[in-house]
């Protein structure tokens, strides 16, 4: 007897994540209009650059004054997981060149993470677009709503506590890969790393120092 | 252009690089297993210190504000198990709160 299809849950798992990064992406139009972005900009990162926490670093490092290349710097560091992604999701993303070319551009984590979740290589393919397209429909969208929300959004960002739904949300991305000693050591090196820096570098470097925290992997492997 | 198109360019072109290099190139091949791993640990350290940036930093200084209420909420609702949009929208609340109460 056949597996029963998961094309069912593929849909429930893509509907959701599509949902749950609305409020994201409204956040980012509003980041990227108090950088100073204008809306065409704003949907141009949600749609060309499409990864979000490389938006947003990016946008809140121009914001603050760090200028292109830092917030250039901080944004592909984020995004050379993309990289790895690749490799991973290589093998069910086969066809010709131009169907593979445009599949790449859905390559973020929800994709990749609804993909990788499935066991057959037609479904994982089905579930990574499912999720890619999923998402890219409604990040384009709510980027758009709040990169021209009201210029008194500011204050209404402030009183509604809508800053603060931005850690959140990368707290969020980040739980689920904190399951392990290894990681949780080098979340809490890279996140002191950035915090001493805060003061005394320039926006976007904090970012970039802490990567450097992964050399910790392996170095604290030796104990259970 | 302005910093913000240049970085629009830029970034758009590199970070499809690095989405494409898999399964246009390097497909059938693989990293070496150390270097795959450093890059798959990554998001671990550069998430943390953008936590840590977003909720602390202002250009070039600290400052400690009801955003950190608004995190811990987030915390308690992530050991919680609630999904992402709940998440998000009780770190907002909580900070919302936070200054309502404190003025």
């Amino acid at each position: 007897m056949p597996l029963p299809s998961p094309r069912a849950a593929i849909h429930r798992q893509a509907l959701s994540i599509a949902v749950a990064v609305g409020p994201f992406g409204v956040a980012f139009g509003i980041a990227a209009q108090r950088a100073g972005l204008r809306a065409i900009d704003a949907v141009g990162f949600s749609a060309l650059v499409f990864t979000g926490s490389a938006q947003f670093a990016a946008v809140s490092t121009l914001g603050a004054g760090g200028g292109a290349i830092a917030a250039i710097t901080a944004g592909v560091l984020l995004n050379l997981r993309s990289l790895a992604f690749g490799i991973a999701m290589a093998p069910d993303l086969a066809g010709p060149w131009w169907q593979r070319g445009l599949m790449c551009q859905l390559m973020i984590d929800e994709s990749t993470a609804v993909g990788t979740a499935q066991r057959e290589t037609r479904w994982r393919r089905y579930g990574y677009l499912c999720a890619g397209i999923g998402v890219f429909v409604v990040w384009n969208l709510t980027t758009l709503v709040g990169s021209v929300l009201s210029s008194d959004a500011d204050s209404l960002t402030h009183d509604l506590g809508i800053d603060a739904t931005i850690p959140a949300a990368f707290l969020a991305l980040l739980w689920p890969r904190l399951a392990d000693r290894t990681s949780r050591a080098i979340a809490v090196v890279g996140a002191a790393v950035a915090f001493g820096l805060v003061p005394i570098a320039p926006a976007g470097i904090p970012i970039i120092a802490a990567a450097l925290a992964v050399v910790l992997d392996g170095r604290l492997a030796k104990s259970p | 252009m302005s910093d913000a198109t240049v970085t629009l360019v830029v970034l758009a072109s590199v970070t499809y690089a690095l989405k494409a290099a898999g399964p246009l190139v390097l497909s059938g091949r693989m990293l070496p297993s150390r270097a795959s791993r450093l890059v798959s640990l990554l998001p671990v350290p550069l998430l943390a210190a953008l936590i840590v940036t977003s909720t602390v930093a202002n250009d070039e200084a600290w400052t400690l504000d009801a955003r950190l209420v608004g995190l811990a909420a987030a915390a308690v609702a992530l050991w919680r198990r609630l999904p992402f949009v709940a998440v998000v929208l009780v770190a907002g609340g909580a900070t919302a709160a936070a200054r309502a109460i404190g003025g």
